[in-house]
C-alpha cells in the first residue's frame, strides 16, 4: 500500500467527520426533541439542547393506565411484536424446507425464482383482493390476518436467504452421514440444521425487521387498538391531533430502539446477509 | 436414490411455501387482473365487465402522465444520489483512519431506522413553525424567513428526496464496502508496482469488483423507489397540489379513498408492468455485462 501523505490523512479525517455528522445529526435531534420541554421546542430561536432534560414523555408512553396515550401506544407496541413474531415464525418454517430443497435440487430452482420475482409486485397490486378476502374471513383488524398478509413480503425473502445459506454447507457432509447409515431426516436434524442455525437466525432477524417496519398493509387492514401496529400509530401521531412534537419524537425513539439495537449487535451477520446475494450476483 | 424421487421430494418440501404463496400472492394477483376489467367498488357491488375502459380512461387522463413523471423523477434522482454517496462513503471507509470501525457501525443506523420513523423525523425537521431546518438556516443567516418546506409544491419533492437518500445511501455504502474488501490485496499491490495512477487503479482494479454488487443494489433500489409509498404518505400524502404524488399513492387514492376497486386494480397492474419491464431490462444488462466479463 502507498503510504498516506499528511494532507491525505487530514482530508480523510475531515471526510469521516462529515459523514459521521450527516448520519448522526438527524438521529441525535430525534432524541433531543424527545427530552426537551415543549416550550424549548417551540422557542425562537430554537433551543438546541434543553436546560433540564425531561424524560417524562417516556413514562407517559410506557404507562398502562387505561384510556391514556400510553395505553394506545403500548397496545400498538404489543401488536407490532405479535404480528412481526408470528409472521417471522411462519416465514422461517416455510423457508427452511423450501430453501434446502432448492439448494440440493437445482431442477426445481425456477419455482423459487418465480417466488422471488414477486418482489417486483407493488403491494397495491394485491391490496384490493386481500382487503376483500380478509373482510370475508373476518380477519380485518386482526393481528392474525395481518401476519398472514406479511408472508407476501417475508416468505420470499427468507427462502432466498435460506437457500444461499444451504448453498454454503457442503452436501458431501450430508452424503457422508447417509453412507454411515443415517436416514435423510436424521442427517438433516443432526448435521444440516445445526450447521444452518446461524443462517436461520439471520433470516429470522431480517424477517422480524421487515415485519416491524411494514406500514402499507397495516394502514389498510387495521383500524383500532386490537391490531393497529406501531408504524400506523406513529403515522397517526405525526398526522395531527398531537401538539407536543416531543411526544411524537419519543414514540419514534421507542419504535427505533429495537431494530437499532439488533442492527448494532448483529452488525456482522446482517451485513453478510445483505451482501451475500449481491456479491454472488 | 432415483432422480424422480429426489425431484418429487424437493417439490414436497416446497409445497407448504408454494401453497401459501398461491394463496396470498397468486390468487390476489389473478383477482386484481379480473377486477381491472370491471367497474367494481371496494364495498358492495362486485361490478360488471367493462373491457379495457378502465385502462383507456386512466392512460388518457392527465393524472397518470403527471404521476408517472413524478415517480420516475423521484426514482432517478434518489437512486443516482444514493449510488454516488454510497460509493463515496465506501471508498472512504476502505481507507485506514482512526474511528473507521465506529463509522462503519454508524452506517447501519439509518438503515435500521423504521421507514415511518424516518419520515416522521424529517417531517418534524421540516416543520414550518418549529422545525430544526428553518431554525438552523435562519440562525446561520442563510434564510431570512421560516419556510414551509413540505407545504410548497416547489420544495416538497426535494425535501422528500433528501429524507429518502439519507435513509438509504448507507445500505449502498455497506454493499459497496463489502465488494471493495473482496478486492485481492496482491492485485492492488501489483497495480502500484506497475505504476498505475489513482484513476486507472479505480477503473481497472476496483471497478470490476464493484460493478456486480452495485448493479444488484441498483436494481433493488430502483424497484423500491418505483414502489415508494410509506415515506410519502407520512410526510405529504402526495401533496401539496399533488406535487409529490407517486404511482402507489395514486393507486391508493383510486382504490381506497375513492373506493373504485376496478380502476384502482387497472392502475396497479400498469405500475406492475412498468416495474417488470424495468427489471427485465436491468436483468438483460446484468447478463450482458457478466457475459463480457467472463
Amino acid at each position: 500500500m502507498e503510504r498516506q501523505s499528511p494532507l491525505f490523512r487530514f482530508f480523510l479525517h475531515i471526510a469521516a467527520l462529515l459523514l459521521a455528522a450527516i448520519i448522526l445529526a438527524p438521529l441525535v435531534w430525534l432524541f433531543v426533541m424527545s427530552i426537551s420541554p415543549a416550550a424549548d421546542l417551540a422557542a425562537k430561536p430554537l433551543r438546541w439542547w434543553p436546560e433540564t432534560m425531561d424524560f417524562s414523555r417516556y413514562a407517559t408512553l410506557l404507562s398502562t393506565v387505561e384510556n391514556s396515550a400510553g395505553a394506545a401506544f403500548m397496545a400498538s407496541l404489543r401488536n407490532s411484536l405479535m404480528v412481526a413474531s408470528m409472521a417471522t415464525v411462519a416465514a422461517v418454517s416455510l423457508a427452511v424446507p423450501a430453501g434446502w430443497a432448492v439448494s440440493r435440487t437445482p431442477s426445481v430452482g425456477w419455482s423459487l425464482s418465480l417466488v422471488i420475482a414477486t418482489y417486483m409486485l407493488p403491494p397495491v397490486a394485491l391490496a384490493v383482493p386481500l382487503y376483500m378476502a380478509l373482510a370475508n374471513f373476518g380477519l380485518l383488524n386482526s393481528v392474525f390476518g395481518l401476519a398472514l398478509v406479511y408472508l407476501t413480503i417475508l416468505a420470499p425473502f427468507t427462502t432466498w436467504l435460506m437457500k444461499s445459506g444451504f448453498d454454503g454447507i457442503p452436501r458431501e457432509i450430508e452424503q457422508a452421514a447417509v453412507i454411515d447409515g443415517a436416514s435423510l431426516w436424521q442427517t438433516l436434524r443432526i448435521i444440516t440444521l445445526p450447521l444452518a442455525l446461524p443462517v436461520v437466525a439471520t433470516s429470522a432477524l431480517f424477517a422480524f425487521l421487515l415485519g416491524w417496519d411494514e406500514f402499507f398493509y397495516a394502514l389498510l387492514f387495521t383500524s383500532d387498538q386490537r391490531a393497529k401496529t406501531l408504524t400506523v400509530a406513529i403515522a397517526d401521531l405525526a398526522g395531527g391531533r398531537v401538539s407536543d412534537y416531543g411526544l411524537i419524537a419519543t414514540a419514534g425513539v421507542l419504535a427505533a430502539l429495537p431494530p437499532m439495537l439488533v442492527g448494532i449487535v448483529m452488525q456482522r451477520a446482517l451485513i453478510s446477509g445483505l451482501t451475500s446475494g449481491g456479491v454472488k450476483g | 436414490m432415483s432422480g424422480t424421487w429426489i425431484t418429487t421430494r424437493a417439490w414436497l418440501l416446497m409445497l407448504p411455501l408454494l401453497i401459501v404463496m398461491v394463496a396470498v400472492i397468486g390468487w390476489p394477483l389473478a383477482d386484481t387482473v379480473h377486477l381491472s376489467f370491471t367497474d367494481a367498488k371496494l364495498v358492495g357491488t362486485s361490478g360488471s365487465y367493462v373491457g379495457f375502459d378502465n385502462y383507456v380512461r386512466l392512460l388518457s387522463g392527465n393524472a397518470f402522465g403527471r404521476t408517472l413523471f413524478t415517480t420516475t423523477f423521484f426514482a432517478v434522482v434518489v437512486v443516482t444520489t444514493e449510488m454516488l454517496l454510497g460509493v463515496l462513503a465506501a471508498l472512504l471507509l476502505n481507507q485506514q483512519f482512526h474511528g473507521r470501525t465506529l463509522l462503519r457501525a454508524l452506517l447501519i443506523l439509518p438503515w435500521a431506522l423504521p421507514t415511518v420513523v424516518n419520515a416522521t423525523l424529517w417531517r418534524l425537521i421540516y416543520n414550518p413553525e418549529y422545525g430544526a431546518l428553518n431554525a438552523a438556516l435562519t440562525q446561520l443567516g442563510i434564510l431570512s424567513d421560516y419556510r414551509s418546506w413540505l407545504g410548497e409544491p416547489g420544495t416538497a419533492l426535494t425535501a422528500l428526496i433528501v429524507a429518502d437518500c439519507w435513509k438509504n445511501f448507507p445500505l449502498v455504502a455497506l454493499i459497496a464496502l463489502a465488494a471493495l474488501q473482496a478486492v485481492p490485496r496482491d492485485v492492488v499491490a501489483a497495480s502500484y508496482v506497475d505504476g498505475a495512477n489513482a484513476f486507472s487503479r479505480f477503473r481497472f482494479v476496483t471497478l470490476p469488483y464493484l460493478a456486480g454488487p452495485l448493479l444488484v443494489a441498483l436494481v433493488l433500489r430502483t424497484i423500491e423507489a418505483f414502489k415508494v409509498f410509506d415515506i410519502i404518505w407520512v410526510m405529504t400524502r402526495g401533496g401539496p397540489a399533488n406535487s409529490t404524488r407517486t404511482m402507489s399513492i395514486l393507486v391508493y387514492q383510486e382504490a381506497f379513498s375513492f373506493q373504485r376497486a376496478g380502476s384502482g386494480a387497472s392502475l396497479a397492474l400498469i405500475v406492475t408492468l412498468i416495474i417488470t419491464v424495468l427489471a427485465v431490462a436491468y436483468g438483460t444488462i446484468v447478463k450482458k455485462l457478466a457475459g463480457s466479463a467472463a
